[in-house]
């Protein structure tokens, strides 16, 4: 069952992909278009395909399927259905790098990945001080650390958007902030998959520990399971994972929050088994949301980011309903 | 050999100088008034807390195993036990695994039989009753199969059918050549199942031995600091406040 259940939502993602690489204001083939691309052809179909569509996709499915990989691996570790990514602070720290690059124009020789790079600066910076800020706490501790680490980052984002140098400026660092994965190269990727994996398999390496957490921290402790080591490294884990995607893509919304939930009943709600399906939901609904922006009319591009929100919000009213009637 | 021998347990100003040893195939009943150490000593023996003194499990210290060799040794059932999420009763059981790091089926079988919840099979640990939810997190901890299991009050705020079922499988584990040490409040179950108490009072040790010369009334009436009577030749024993 459990197997079936992976293999579906293996599938999953390359449909969506598929669908991505052949969704766009001009009609082109996939195959050729790629084949082309990787011949190193200079045709309009390689151009669409291998430059514009593939790196949007790809960025589209490894961001969903991080914000995916560190909802389930936060919730589980805090026994908390509600708990957020953007709880460690690094999603909040990423952005405001990314924010000071628009307002102080760092970083120029690195072109248009320079947000994305002070964006990873700054989930790391704000990952250290969350860290440090916590100490030799439990969980629920370095978790308030990293809610206090967000709310200086984000005051400190609101005053870099309060003095922004002219109105161009903040426009474009409002924009970026609701989170797209348009405009972006295969550069960009480089830069966020280190990250990724390395946060994926910290992550990975502790779902014994997420298993045995479902009875509580007594009972995951005496099954000989290293309760403060693992659950560190979950949390800098999900800050890699969530602080690289936004620093990349800006903030997506609700996915990391709603996705875990989603994928639960199928995985009979072990949180252990939640991490790949979630990563591989949370992939295919970002990329899926992505095809949905550029099928809209168009005009004024809908952000990514507002969109899964405006997705992700009604689905959580619903799991919320549904639950209380439940509890009811 | 005694299969578990504790010397001179100390763990900061909560236990001190607390000693006992059990040998395989016994019951040792861990009881005092609240507060006076009892999850303590099982919490320390689990290696969840720091302590200060000796453990020996068959014959060699305890610190020489690793956390995870430990785990497959001692299990524990702690107090209050709640499930964060709307497990299956097959994956709670499955849990006790864990140490293992396998799903054997055998082992997971014959706890679910131990501990007689397989008609729950089926059902989420969300909708079962205190006294059955009780018993799955028995199941839990007999599927890992260890060889000292410690259970701290397992049978409070169950109803007496339940309370004599979990008893009686623990009982019965420790028969099969294992050893069980439990903390519990009711003074009559703990006379009748186990082969030793450990009475302990503000943190120590006030009286080891057989439930006849520790159950005295003397013993009882200085700890709980109320008159208390006591009849050991009544089946079963009686141990009331007088």
């Amino acid at each position: 069952m459990a197997k079936l259940t992976t293999s579906m939502f293996l599938l999953l993602p390359c449909i969506v992909a598929v669908l991505s690489l052949a969704t766009g204001s001009t009609p082109a083939p996939i195959m050729s278009g790629l084949l082309d691309w990787l011949a190193g052809t200079d045709s309009a179909a390689a151009i669409i395909i291998g430059e514009i569509r593939l790196p949007r996709t790809l960025l589209a499915l490894t961001v969903g399927a991080a914000l995916g990989m560190s909802g389930a691996a936060l919730q589980g570790l805090l026994r908390n259905p509600l708990a957020d990514p953007s709880l460690t602070g690094a999603s909040q720290g990423a952005a405001l790098g990314a924010a000071t690059v628009f307002y102080f124009g760092l970083f120029p020789a690195a072109g248009a990945v320079a947000p994305a790079l002070a964006g990873l600066l700054g989930a790391g910076v704000a990952l250290l001080l969350m860290l440090g800020l916590a100490g030799s706490s439990r969980p629920s501790m370095v978790i308030m650390a990293g809610l206090a680490i967000s709310t200086l980052t984000g005051a400190l984002l609101a005053a870099v958007l309060n003095f922004a140098p002219n109105p161009f400026a903040m426009q474009e660092l409002v924009f970026w902030l609701l989170g797209s994965v348009s405009e972006r190269g295969l550069d960009h990727l480089t830069l966020l998959l280190p990250a990724l994996l390395l946060g994926g398999v910290l992550i990975w390496s502790q779902r014994r520990l997420l298993f045995g957490l479902s009875l509580g921290e007594q009972v995951a402790e005496s099954m000989g399971l290293d309760y403060r080591r693992g659950s560190r490294l979950i949390v800098l884990g999900a800050a890699l994972l969530v602080g690289a995607s936004v620093a990349v893509a800006g903030s997506i919304g609700f996915v990391g929050l709603v996705v875990p939930h989603l994928v639960r009943p199928l995985v009979r709600h072990r949180p252990d088994r939640l991490l790949l399906p979630s990563a591989l939901a949370g992939a295919s609904l970002v990329c899926l949301a992505d095809v949905c922006v550029r099928l809209l009319p168009p005009g004024r591009e809908i952000k990514l980011g507002v969109l899964t929100a405006l997705i992700g919000a009604p689905l959580f009213i619903w799991l919320v309903w549904k639950d209380r009637k439940r509890w009811l | 050999m005694a299969m578990i021998s504790v010397r001179h347990l100390h763990v900061g100003q909560r236990i001190a100088d607390v000693s006992f040893a059990l040998e395989a195939g016994g019951v040792l009943g861990v009881i005092g008034p609240n507060g006076s150490g009892k999850s303590t000593v099982l919490q320390s023996l689990a290696g969840i807390l720091d302590y200060q003194g000796s453990i020996d499990f068959d014959g060699h210290s305890v610190e020489t195993l690793t956390p995870r060799q430990r785990a497959q040794r001692i299990g524990l059932l702690p107090q209050s036990c709640e499930s964060a999420w709307s497990l299956g009763v097959e994956d709670i059981v499955a849990l006790g695994r864990l140490p293992w790091g396998d799903q054997d089926p055998d082992a997971i079988h014959c706890a679910i039989d131990q501990a007689g919840v397989r008609e729950l099979l089926g059902r989420k640990v969300d909708r079962l009753s205190g006294g059955e939810r009780a018993r799955v997190w028995l199941a839990r901890v007999l599927a890992g199969q260890p060889r000292l299991l410690l259970a701290d009050e397992p049978i409070a705020s169950l109803d007496l059918y339940y309370q004599r079922s979990v008893m009686e499988v623990l009982r019965q584990y420790a028969k099969a050549g294992q050893g069980v040490i439990l903390a519990i409040h009711d003074l009559g179950l703990a006379a009748r199942y186990c082969d030793q108490l450990c009475l302990m009072h503000h943190g120590k040790v006030h009286a080891l031995g057989s439930p006849r010369t520790v159950l005295t009334e003397a013993n009882l009436s200085a700890v709980f600091n109320v008159p208390v009577h006591v009849n050991l030749d009544s089946d079963p024993p009686i141990i009331a406040p007088g």
